[in-house]
Parts: structure tokens; sequence; C-alpha cells
């Protein structure tokens, strides 16, 4: 590994490493706008100019690749002259608008222009004006303040895949733009964001609305698809201003969705915030007293009970709403399928994402059947992106559209799984050959009809080459894993739906065929279809307004943070099954939240662990014989926008939705 | 002055046609076959002793570029030969001439250079302006393919050889070798950053050779008379023959080709007939191309035209493109011109050449018509001095550059202009 001596301080580091690498390796600090560590080098801000010693000229730190025995020195005079001058370069064409850009206070260049610039302006000449350019409904463009630094022309070839963003123009009429002012075709849009280091690209919808320093700030977990990306809601009162990425490089590296980021004015509208009960047909507002006691009335003569937990339900709630169903209502009919689905839950490697979701990266076949991951799991997309970029290859049983890489349709019928154990078709021989083969097998090939069957062809495929771990599942929403896991899956989903008391906890993405005389009890955050066809509604607090914590789709249980508190007289969901137990004349019930969790996880010791997979006991894994069946794959359509009922609540996915559904612009229309 | 036996391009004036008998006539494509055949370490080796320095502007020594590619092309990385006809820099007009009127030893020197260098693709990059130049020249590697001079088993050295022209769209950057190659690739033209440099990481991803024109036409001369010969003109380090454009307020513009190290004021007066109003008319002289800082008369009366003569002098041979500009003209409005001229030409991709080349020029406006204040010509060169060194291409300097001339010789034009507005305040 090369030396090089920084400031006297002499650093070893990896062979192939930049000397900005090696300043931070000696912790100095090198300021810099263009260098990203998950993006390609630029290196044409030329803010990190440092000396190297036979170097007449300063040279710039991200692109220099390090060399034994180079002598780098980041304090002289020469160095900070180099960056004086690029930093008074860098301001005369940027607006002075501080006090009203929302990158006011977390900006990079605000705060380097404060530690790195010198602290006069020489520029009385008339600044540069450049105009708006439209990039959809989620990224508000300011390009007076642009600084050129093509992060985000980088970010979106290279990690979101799409090439909208880039530059037009030469010298300082150099414009970055989306060249026909098209919305970006991407679910990864949104990061460009964070990336910008000035305040030319911020978030539509959280203009002009808060200032950093007055946001309180909670990391928790997102749980708007199953990845479980790490992030940071940011809030000013009762409202979640904002939803940023918290670095995991195991799961979300430094992305999140658009989903994730912007559904989270959806928590805002439509809100439960009293109790409801159905008088005459109609809905109307009650105390918690009195729906306790409609609930109490209503309860009496009823035989079966059937509970049904939602896509963004805790653990801890889904355990105690378990436990109330099995102490109170004397029931086991527990479930949270909103479709027809089936799991095999012999053994918790059936119905996991066993690949893990930073070895795609190493993936050298991906093998997706009936899946999406474009708009199922965005991040794990990225992922196999990465993946694809250096050399796998990628097939997919069924087609599920444009994925932003290049992949092959081999089928869309199971049958060819069948055709790939018997070695059938020439991409067996690539399967057979790959060092890290990844299966991932989609929901929509989960139906209870084939699901058996295609769990155990892949399985057998892989086992027939030893890779096993290559089998994965693509969970589509926050609560699945954690809800096998807890053992909420019923024997027949049938009699959950058709039992005389229906109890639904944020459940909204099924289409309930009321049966006379059955009751319904709708307890959530948000009404929604399910909510207007019950006899009672209890509000419930958001995903967002108590702790808790999910288990992702790789088996990794992860906490989640209050960060705001629930509106109205809405409590938290352990609370009013509490209440409900005790107005049943049951003690059923937990103390605290504390207390919730202990016994859950006194119940479940894999749950005890917090964000770590815990491995899967393959030793004892049962694969069943495999049997040929020939079933045509149709991929689900997924509603990317709308796929929760936070999202659907949510005014920016709505305009989401509408901007896709525009036309795009050709470039030939007048 | 230079013999007419000793001239490399001897229809430099279109006298005869280009096309390919006549250049035969010349003494093109003789024995390039018994060339080849002694190999590409001799090849390399005669270029190195003939002293050959890259005719582009940067002066590199063109055996030692040649030298860094790897030895043996892999099957998966090819390498290339890029020909830089990209000639764009004010004051330059060489290239051109070589183009049209002799067309043939480019094409001959192509195959060598590329043969020594393991390319059998050469792409010559060429400015959209230059319609009827790549016209000829077409015409030329038409007439050097029914010849089989190059192609499969080119002038039947048992090497095969194919030469592309492609059409620039007429930016001035895509003359810089990495922006040349990221424009031939089809992107934005923009610099690449250096390391690694195209010889080993070039078009494509492969090691690419980029060279002048200029360079690779005289290298089968160079071959077939020796190192020796060439390395007979000009002073050490700074030997052969070069082509000289002189442009400006001289009785007789004109291309020629002299030996290097010739005295700047001998090449003036004997070629193109001396400048207007006699020599003591002189106000300065732009010795490279506008990227070079001028030189005042004091300094042209004894100056040498070579790589070193001219880097001691405070500038620079660059493309040699001599700009003589007499008493008549406002030296301030010259460079002003030229900052715009950089201005228009920054790619934008770094900071300091995209922010700063246009602030430059605005205050070269600005002291050129008097509205600047005086301090500003203090300010103006800690400016220039900010651009220079501090971005990823040479266009920094050539920004940065004519303006220092202008401040280092004429400083006392600027303050005057300057002091005007002082006296209408005071006024």
């Amino acid at each position: 590994m090369p030396k090089v001596t920084v400031d006297g301080i002499e650093v070893e580091v990896e062979a192939g490493s930049t000397v900005l690498q090696a300043c931070e390796a000696a912790g100095k600090e090198i300021p810099r706008f263009c260098y990203h560590e998950r993006l390609s080098i630029a290196g044409n801000c030329r803010m990190c100019l440092v000396e190297m010693e036979k170097s007449p000229k300063p040279v710039a730190s991200c692109a220099m690749p390090v060399m034994d025995g180079q002598v780098i020195k980041t304090n002289t005079p020469m160095v900070k002259k180099a960056r004086e001058g690029v930093m008074e370069f860098l301001l005369i064409n940027h607006p002075l608008d501080c006090p009203i850009c929302d990158q006011g206070g977390e900006c990079d260049l605000q705060d380097q222009a404060f530690n790195y610039g010198g602290g006069r302006s020489r520029y009385e000449l008339n600044k540069r004006s450049v105009d708006q350019k439209y990039m959809g409904p989620l990224i508000k463009t300011h390009m007076n303040r642009c600084i050129h630094c093509t992060r985000c022309v980088r970010f979106s070839e290279e990690v979101a895949g799409v090439s909208e963003i880039g530059a037009i123009n030469r010298g300082e009429n150099m414009e970055i733009t989306t060249f026909l002012e098209n919305t970006i075709e991407s679910e990864m849009s949104g990061n460009v964001i964070d990336l910008c280091p000035v305040g030319a690209l911020t978030s539509k919808p959280y203009s002009y609305e808060a200032r950093p320093w007055e946001l309180n700030k909670v990391e928790t977990i997102d749980v708007m698809d199953a990845v479980g990306s790490n992030i940071r809601m940011d809030s000013k009162g009762w409202e979640v201003k904002r939803v940023l990425p918290r670095i995991n490089d195991e799961i979300n590296e430094e992305w999140i969705s658009d989903k994730t980021r912007y559904a989270c004015d959806g928590l805002l509208n439509n809100r439960i915030d009293t109790p409801y009960i159905k008088k005459d047909g109609e809905l109307k507002e009650a105390s918690w007293k009195e729906a306790l006691s409609f609930i109490n009335q209503k309860l009496e003569n009823k035989k079966t009970f059937g509970g049904l937990v939602g896509q963004l339900v805790d653990l801890e709630t889904s355990y105690a709403f378990k436990k109330l169903f099995k102490n109170v209502f004397n029931s086991e009919l527990v479930d949270f399928r909103q479709k027809d689905i089936l799991f095999d839950t012999s053994n918790t490697f059936n119905f996991k994402f066993n690949t893990t979701i930073s070895k795609i990266d190493e993936a050298d076949f991906i093998l997706l059947v009936g899946a999406n991951p474009r708009l199922e799991a965005t991040i794990i997309s990225s992922r196999i992106r990465k993946a694809v970029k250096s050399g796998c290859k990628v097939f997919s049983i069924g087609d599920p559209g444009d994925q932003h890489y290049k992949f092959k349709v081999i089928g869309n019928n199971i049958s060819i799984l069948d055709d790939l154990v018997f070695g059938n078709i020439s991409e067996s021989k690539l399967l057979k050959e790959a060092k890290n083969p990844v299966i991932i097998i989609g929901e929509s090939v989960l139906k209870s009809e084939i699901s058996k069957n295609v769990i155990s062809s892949v399985q057998t495929l892989l086992k027939d080459i030893n890779k096993l771990d290559g089998f994965n599942i693509l969970h589509q929403s926050a609560s699945n894993v954690g809800s096998l896991i807890l053992g909420l899956q019923t024997e027949n989903l049938q009699k959950v739906y058709d039992a005389d008391v229906l109890y639904l906890i944020n459940a909204d993405e099924v289409n309930i065929d009321k049966k006379n005389n059955q009751f319904i009890i709708y307890q959530g955050s948000h009404g929604g279809e399910n909510s207007k066809i019950a006899d009672v509604i209890l509000p419930g607090a958001a995903y967002s307004e108590k702790n808790g914590s999910f288990v992702n789709l790789e088996g990794r249980v992860q906490r989640s943070y209050k960060a705001s508190y629930p509106p109205g007289f809405a409590k938290e969901d352990f609370e009013i099954f509490n209440d409900i137990a005790k107005s049943k004349g049951s003690n059923h019930g937990y103390s605290s939240f504390e207390n919730l969790r202990e016994e859950m996880i006194n119940e479940h010791k894999s749950l005890s662990i917090y964000d770590e997979i815990q491995p899967s006991d393959i030793e004892n894994l049962n694969i069943e014989r495999h049997v040929k069946k020939d079933h045509l794959i149709e991929i689900n359509n997924v509603d990317y926008y709308q796929t929760n009922i936070v999202a659907r609540s949510s005014q920016t996915m709505n305009e989401c939705k509408l901007a896709k559904q525009q036309p795009r612009k050709t470039g030939t229309e007048n | 002055m230079l013999k007419d036996t000793d001239r490399i391009f001897r229809n430099l004036y279109g006298d005869e046609s280009f096309n390919l008998s006549n250049a035969l006539n010349r003494g093109d494509w003789k024995d390039t076959k018994e060339i080849i055949a002694k190999g590409k370490d001799w090849i390399i080796d005669q270029v190195k002793k003939s002293e050959l320095r890259g005719r582009g502007g940067a002066g590199f020594p063109t055996g030692m570029k040649w030298s860094f590619a790897p030895k043996e092309p892999t099957t998966d990385r090819p390498h290339y030969l890029v020909i830089n006809a990209d000639e764009s820099e004010p004051g330059t007009c060489k290239d051109r001439d070589i183009l049209r009127y002799e067309p043939q030893k480019l094409i001959e020197g192509s195959l060598i250079a590329a043969y020594a260098v393991g390319a059998k693709a050469c792409y010559v990059y060429i400015r959209g302006e230059y319609v009827n130049e790549g016209k000829v020249l077409q015409q030329a590697i038409d007439e050097a393919y029914e010849k089989n001079l190059i192609g499969k088993n080119a002038a039947g050295s048992g090497w095969d050889f194919d030469m592309y022209i492609h059409f620039g769209a007429g930016a001035y950057i895509c003359g810089e070798e990495t922006a040349l190659l990221e424009s031939l690739e089809g992107n934005k033209g923009q610099p690449r950053l250096k390391p690694p440099f195209p010889a080993l990481v070039g078009l494509y991803g492969c090691p690419t050779i980029v060279n002048n024109v200029e360079t690779i036409a005289v290298v089968p001369t160079i071959l077939r008379r020796g190192p020796e010969w060439f390395a007979s003109f000009g002073r050490p380090k700074n030997r052969g023959t070069k082509i000289f454009c002189i442009s400006g307020n001289v009785v007789n513009p004109c291309n020629v080709e002299e030996e290097m190290s010739i005295p700047l004021k001998e090449l003036i007066e004997t070629h193109a007939g001396g400048v207007i109003g006699g020599w003591d008319n002189l106000q300065a002289v732009i010795p490279g191309g506008s990227s070079m800082p001028l030189l005042p008369k004091k300094v042209c009366d004894n100056i040498l035209m070579d790589f070193d003569a001219l880097v001691e002098a405070k500038s620079g041979m660059g493309t040699a493109g001599i700009v003589v500009i007499d008493k008549s003209q406002d030296i301030v409005s010259c460079i002003s011109r030229i900052s715009r001229f950089y201005k228009h030409e920054s790619c934008g991709q770094c900071t300091p050449c995209r922010e700063g080349s246009g602030w430059l020029w605005r205050m070269m406006e600005r002291i050129n018509r008097g509205d600047a204040e005086i301090h500003e010509i203090d300010m103006l060169l800690e400016v220039t001095k900010q651009i220079e060194g501090h971005t990823i291409c040479a266009f920094g300097e050539a920004s940065a550059w004519p303006v220092q001339g202008l401040l280092r010789h004429f400083r006392e034009q600027m303050e005057e202009k300057c002091s005007n507005l002082a006296n209408r305040k005071i006024a």
C-alpha cells in the first residue's frame, strides 16, 4: 500500500485511492463541491486543490491518484490562495439570496465560503441570470444558484440510469437542464436535491416550509416499501416537513426512493382524529367512551372474529393485536395478506431476501421471476443496476417493463424454471457458471395456486449448483416479513374475511365485500375506502407518531421512532387494544410500550437483535419435491405512487402520478 | 534562410496539384515499405534522435510520446492514432495548407506513426470550418486507398491501416487533445482529467496517441533524410524546420517554412515584406497564436523563434502563429478582443475558466472603454493569476496569458485609459 505524507503526517492508504482520501485519512478536511464518494470523479469545481511536491501547479486532490512517496501540503499559502480564488469565482455569479434560499443553513457553498473564502467581494458587474427549468413536481430549480458541479448529471446517469439531466451550452452560458423539460423518469430523482451542494435543486413540496434549524430531527426507518431504508424525519410542531436519507451501506447507501422522501405530506391529510360510529347508515363523530360501549354492545352474540393488519403496521402493534384476539376474542384468525398470496413459513429462509441487499453488488447473474424491482423496491433496483455496471447479466421471467438497466426476458411462463432446472435453455449454462447467482421472486408469482411450485423450483435450481443463498423473495410492504415471523399467516384467509366481526388495522389495500350482519371495526391513522364501510372507526397513530420496530425483507429488525404525535383524539394502537379489552371486562393489557416490546421479545427471541440479519436455519431446510407446472406469469401492475394509504393521501404523490400520465415532450411540438 | 532543397513542404503554396501523382513526384511515399520494415523501435529511435517536438503548441518531444504507448496492443484494447486537425488558434493556419496542398505527407506520416505505436486505425479530427480541406483530404485518402498505399497491407508493408475523417463542430476547446477524444466519442467536448494520459487511456479507453498535423506530416521526410539532417537546423532541443504563419500588420502575410531559432525580425522582414511602415512602426508581436503573451518591440528586436528562447522571454512558441501589431493599433482593444474569444470558447466545465474568462473580458472592456478605476488593473492581474494553473486543461493559461502579457508590457496604456475616468470624475 502506498505511503503518502500529508502536512508531515505519514499515512498509508489503499492503492487506487485518491489524494483527497489520503488527506482525509490524515485527518485533514478538504473542501469540495463536485466530488462525491458514490459518483464518478469529475474534478471540475477545483475547490479541492492541494499542493503536491514536484508539481508547479496545485493539483485537484479528488482526481489525483496516490503514488508512493507523494508529499502533500494542505495548509500552505498557495493552497489558501487557490481556494480563495476558486471560491471567489463560484460566488461572482451566485445570487445573494441566502435569506430566502431553502438550502440556507445547510448549504455547502455557504459553509465553505465561510471557512475558505476570501471574505470580501470584488465583483461589481451584473450577475448572470439563468432561466428556471422544469424537472417535474418534486424538484424545484433555481438555476441562478447552480455552480455546475454536475453531481446531478452524474447521479442521473450512473445511479438512476436515466440520461435525463445534462448540461447544454458552453462556458459561462453552460446550463444544467432536463433538455426538453420533462419530468424525470426515475423513482430515485429526489436524491439530486441532497446531492446539490447549493440551492439550485431543492424540494418543491418543502419549498419555503421551514428553516433547517427549526426542525426536530428524528432518525428512523422508512415503511413505504419492504426495504427498510434508513431515514431522518424532520418535523416542525406536529407536521413532518421532510424525509431525508441516512447513510447505511447495508441497505440504502445514501439514496432513498421518491415515495420514501415525498409521501410524508400524506401524514397530514386525510387523518382520522376522532372516533366515528355508524348510526342509521351514516358515520357520526363520537367520543371514545361512546365508541367503546358501541363496540361492546355490537360484539355481543358475534361468534367469529377476524383481524387484518395493514402494510404499515409495526411489529409491536401486530403482536398486541394477535394477543388481543387470542385472549379477549378467543380467535386465531389474524392475517396480514390483502391479496391472493401464499408464503412458505416452514423456515424463515423461505420468505426472506437471503442474498442480502448489499451483496447484490457482487452478483454476476440475476434472474427476476415475476418481479419488478424498479417499482416494488426501488433501492434494490439501484443495487441491481450497480451490479449490471460491473458486468452482471440480468434475465427475467415475465416482462416487468423498463428497469433502467439492460435485461433479457426469457419467457413468461413459470415452466421456464423447469427448463432451467433441466438445462434446456442457454441461460442455464450461465447460471451454472455464475459465482454469485441471485434469483429474485416477486409477489406476483406467489399466488396460492403456484407459490409452492415456484419456491421449490427455484430452491432446487440453486441447490443443484450449491448456491442456495441466492434465493430471494421480494416483498412489497413493510409489515410482511414481521407478520410472517409473528405467525400472522392463517391457513384459510377467506375465513378471516368472512368472520362476523372484521377488525382492520389500517388495512385499506383490499376491497372488502361486506356481508349482511358483518360488523367492521376500522382502526387506523388514515381514512380510505375501507373506513367508509366500517361500522366504527377508531383513530390510531401513524407510524411516525409512535415507537415501533419493523423487519425488512432481508429479515433485519430495525426500530422506528416517534417523530411527531398523534392528532386529535388518536391514540397509539396498543392503548386502544387495552381499552377494548377493559371494556370487555378482560384484564389483558400492557402497562407501557416497553412492557409490550419485552413480552414480544420473550416470545420471539429473533426479534431482540436490532440492525443485524439473523441467519436462517438452512441445515433443516426442507425443499419440496419439484413438480413441473405450466402457468403464465402476469406481473402485478404497481401503481408506484399510490401503493399505501399514506401515499394515497399525499398531494405530492398524486401530482407525481398525474405528471407521469402527461405525454412526454419530444421537442417537435410548437 | 532555409534552402529550397531543405524544405519539407515543397507545395506549401499550392503551386502544384495535391493529387497523388504530383505528390509522388515530390518524393512522397518513397521507400515507405523499407522504412516500416526497419521496425517500430528504429522509427521511434530516429524520431527521438531528430529531437522533433510536437508542433501543436505544447512542444512535447514526439518520439517520447510515441514510446509511452504500451508495447503490444491486446485484442480488447486496440491502439489508436488520432490526428489533431482542429486548428482553431487565432493567427494559425499552417495545418490548413498541409491539408489542402500536401495531404499525402500527412497520410504517409500517419501510416508510419500508426505502425510505430501499434495502431491500425487513425482518426483525423478536422475542425468543422475546414470543409474544403476535409474534402481534399478525403480525396487524397481515396487515392491512397486506390493505390493500396493505405488499407490492407498498406504500401506493401504488411501492416493494415485505415484512416477516417471526423469533422468537428467548430469548438476551439476540441483542439485540446482529451476534449477532442470526448468529441470524437460523441460526447460534449470537455477536457478529461489527467492522469491517466491518452497514451494509456484514450479513445474509448484504449491507448491513443494524439498528434498535430504538422508533427505527423514531417515524420516521413525525417526518416528518409535522416534525423541528423533534421537536427542540423535550430538550436539544441529546438531542432528542425517549422511552418510559421505571419499575419497582422505586415506587408505580405504568409505561411513560410523556416528553420527553428530564426530571429523574429529576419523572419518578418525576409518573408512577410516587413512591418507596415517599417520595423520602427512595430508595437508588439504575438509570437505563438493568440494564447501566448505578446512581446513588445524591444524584445522583438533580438528574439529567436524557438521554444526555449520564447519561454525565456515569458511568452511561448505555441503554434508559431505570429501576429504582428503595429503602432496604429489600440493594443488594449486587441487583447480585449482576444479575451472575448476565450470567454466565448471556454467549455464551462471547471470553475476558474468558466467564471473567470467572462470576468476577464468584462474588465478588459471596462478598461478599454475607460470606465474602469485604476485599482481594477491590479485586480485584473490577480484574477488572471487565479485562473492560471487552477484549471483542468491548458485553456486557463490560454485565457490568462494574453492579458498578463499586456499587463507586463503595456500597463501605461491601460493606466492612461483608466485615468481618463479619474479626470472625468474630477470634472
